[in-house]
């Protein structure tokens, strides 16, 4: 990937924190935190590598995402827009009755959600049944899963590990969102993740530890996992930051699940728009 | 009648082989209880559509929603107490509320886990299913019946929550008895008294009827396989036609058949209802007619509730 593509990309990700935020200020209510957090992944998945088709959201050869964090779906939201599955101004809608963009992604009600999310630990679940059915149905499409750091505290994230090894689901790639904050407080203090990524190892993943925030490093471990064919399901640990972009979120446990009032998304959109990265001539 | 007995269970066990052979979308999750819950022969047959997640109910219920989503029709095959209840909110969140063509079959259904006792013998299942917005509840009454409803299941697109029997229960129907979902099917007609029955209670409900019919009392049998969607006109023709409901089932009174329709008959503003049932309280290990008799869940009680009724 050359330099422009690389700053293309992480444009994206800032155009994506922007929409993710502004639906969040504009609905009062929604998770900013780990929207934030996950955004660059989310950004890498949907501009630089899943086959999708925005006409077709159903179509059956396409590459799947699973965001088994439901809550920071504003950022898969701001995507979906973005690639073109409905138009902007549905955005606005968010949380809002009759809107196909429910608080949690809902498959029946939103185009380009592939599984209903929203409870942790059970999406990705989901996604490992999904790469075992392109598996058995000797497919090539990919599925693309992001969970929680916090999220792993459940065990049918575990059971699903298992699964995933024992079918040799090398279709499938987990990004874990470690930006270290839970809902009640830090992970430490709510449930030790002592060191996720042996964690993944132990339970038959190949393994790549990253910066979760730095495009070049998920990149160049997406590269990596998605060119190795070895029967290994790959799990991507990015070390991110919660609230990352907007200066008063960032490691705020206070902004997990918190809307940012006029003041504070004027400042906020201040912030973010000083991300986006001229172009070189 | 016939009084051969077979497990429901068995009934499964041989449906989904037939259709595994017809539809190569027909996929077995099992858990790690296949050999109890009748898989092995799909198992050997079919290994490509065979997937087994260990013991690991919960992954099991999303693996089966994740590869519905990819046009798979998954059973996922377990126990009703840990496909109830272990599971119940992976069954809400990732298949009833998509509204994925999962079906979740369960054996061990009621006490019939007799000796197992109170961990494994499910009474409150289909109480707990029949909740679930988009869900369907079956419980067969025979093997023929079980045979036939799992198809039924299988061609149905949506998700479906199946109990079987551990223990043999007398085969009832002959083999090309037709069941269609949410129509209960009737057995006897009789103006006097109606008893409502599923699963492995329906053939005492049928020795009820028999030893009613010898003081001239005539009853009305009705197999309610489906509690949901329940077959409101046919409770309501029981209420005009017959006024006096008996409901019998291997179930806990509270949420089941009973409950389902009293709700009816409530609404109805009219008729008269006795459940049998588990009596809202726990099993132990105890011989199977034992568990049930302990319940008043037998033929005897049955025909002298319904003569309460009638006076």
């Amino acid at each position: 990937m050359d330099q422009k593509e690389l700053t293309a990309l992480k444009n994206k990700a800032t155009e994506l924190r922007i929409r993710a935020v502004d639906m969040i200020w504009k609905a009062q209510s929604g998770h900013p935190g780990g929207s934030l957090s996950v955004a660059d992944f989310m950004a890498a998945c949907y501009f630089r590598y899943m086959n999708v088709d925005p006409k077709n959201p159903r179509w059956a050869d396409r590459d799947r995402f699973v965001l088994s964090k439901g809550h920071v779906c504003p950022a898969q939201y701001a995507a979906l827009a973005m690639k073109g599955f409905f138009p902007m101004e549905v955005l606005d809608t968010l949380r809002k009755e009759g809107s196909p963009l429910q608080g949690h992604p809902s498959m029946n009600k939103c185009p380009g959600i592939d599984i209903s999310t929203g409870s942790l630990g059970q999406g990705f679940a989901c996604a490992v049944g999904m790469a075992l059915a392109a598996k058995l149905d000797g497919k090539d499409y990919r599925v693309f899963s992001a969970v929680g750091d916090g999220e792993c505290n459940e065990g049918e994230i575990w059971e699903a590990c298992g699964t995933a090894h024992k079918y040799k689901l090398d279709n499938l790639i987990v990004f874990v969102d470690w930006n270290n904050l839970q809902l009640d407080g830090t992970c430490e203090e709510i449930m030790p993740p002592v060191n996720l990524a042996k964690k993944f190892e132990a339970f038959g993943f190949e393994v790549y530890e990253i910066d979760g925030n730095d495009m070049a490093q998920i990149c160049d471990a997406m590269d990596k996992a998605l060119a190795a064919k070895n029967g290994l399901p790959k799990c991507i640990v990015g070390k991110t930051v919660k609230g990352k972009g907007v200066s008063y979120m960032e490691n705020q446990c206070g902004w997990h699940g918190t809307a940012p009032n006029d003041e504070q998304y004027k400042q906020a959109m201040e912030e973010l728009n000083a991300l986006y990265i001229k172009e070189e001539a | 009648m016939d009084k051969k007995k077979i497990a429901t269970r068995d009934g499964f066990g041989e449906a989904i082989v037939e259709l595994g052979r017809e539809n190569r979308d027909i996929l077995i999750v099992d858990i790690d209880i296949g050999k109890s819950c009748k898989t092995q022969a799909f198992r050997k047959e079919l290994p490509e559509q065979y997937l087994n997640v260990g013991i690991a109910e919960q992954n099991g219920a999303g693996v089966a929603a994740g590869l519905a989503t990819c046009g798979k029709i998954p059973f996922v095959v377990t126990y009703a107490a840990f496909g109830s209840m272990r599971i119940c909110e992976m069954i809400r969140q990732e298949i009833a509320y998509p509204k994925l063509n999962v079906k979740i079959a369960c054996s061990h259904g009621g006490v019939t886990p007799a000796n197992d006792g109170a961990s494994h013998q499910a009474i409150e299942d289909m109480g707990i299913m029949r909740t679930i917005p988009n869900m369907t509840v079956i419980m067969p009454a025979d093997f023929y019946a079980a045979k036939a409803l799992v198809k039924a299941a299988a061609k149905y697109d949506g998700p479906v929550y199946l109990r079987f029997t551990r223990d043999a229960v007398p085969v009832i129907y002959d083999e090309d008895a037709t069941f269609e979902i949410g129509k209960a099917k009737q057995l006897r007609d009789g103006k006097d008294v109606a008893i409502l029955a599923n699963g492995d209670t329906v053939r005492l409900a049928l020795e009820a009827a028999d030893l009613l019919a010898k003081k001239g009392i005539r009853t009305r049998v009705l197999d309610v396989h489906t509690i949901k969607p329940l077959d409101v006109e046919a409770v309501n023709a029981c209420i005009d036609e017959v006024g006096r409901i008996v409901t019998v089932e291997d179930h806990n009174i509270l949420n089941g058949l009973g409950s389902a329709v009293a709700e009816v008959i409530a609404e109805a503003g009219k008729g008269r209802l006795k459940r049998i049932g588990i009596q809202d309280q726990f099993g132990q290990s105890a011989p199977y007619e034992r568990l049930l008799a302990m319940n008043g869940i037998t033929a005897e009680n049955i025909a002298a509730e319904a003569e309460k009724l009638m006076k």
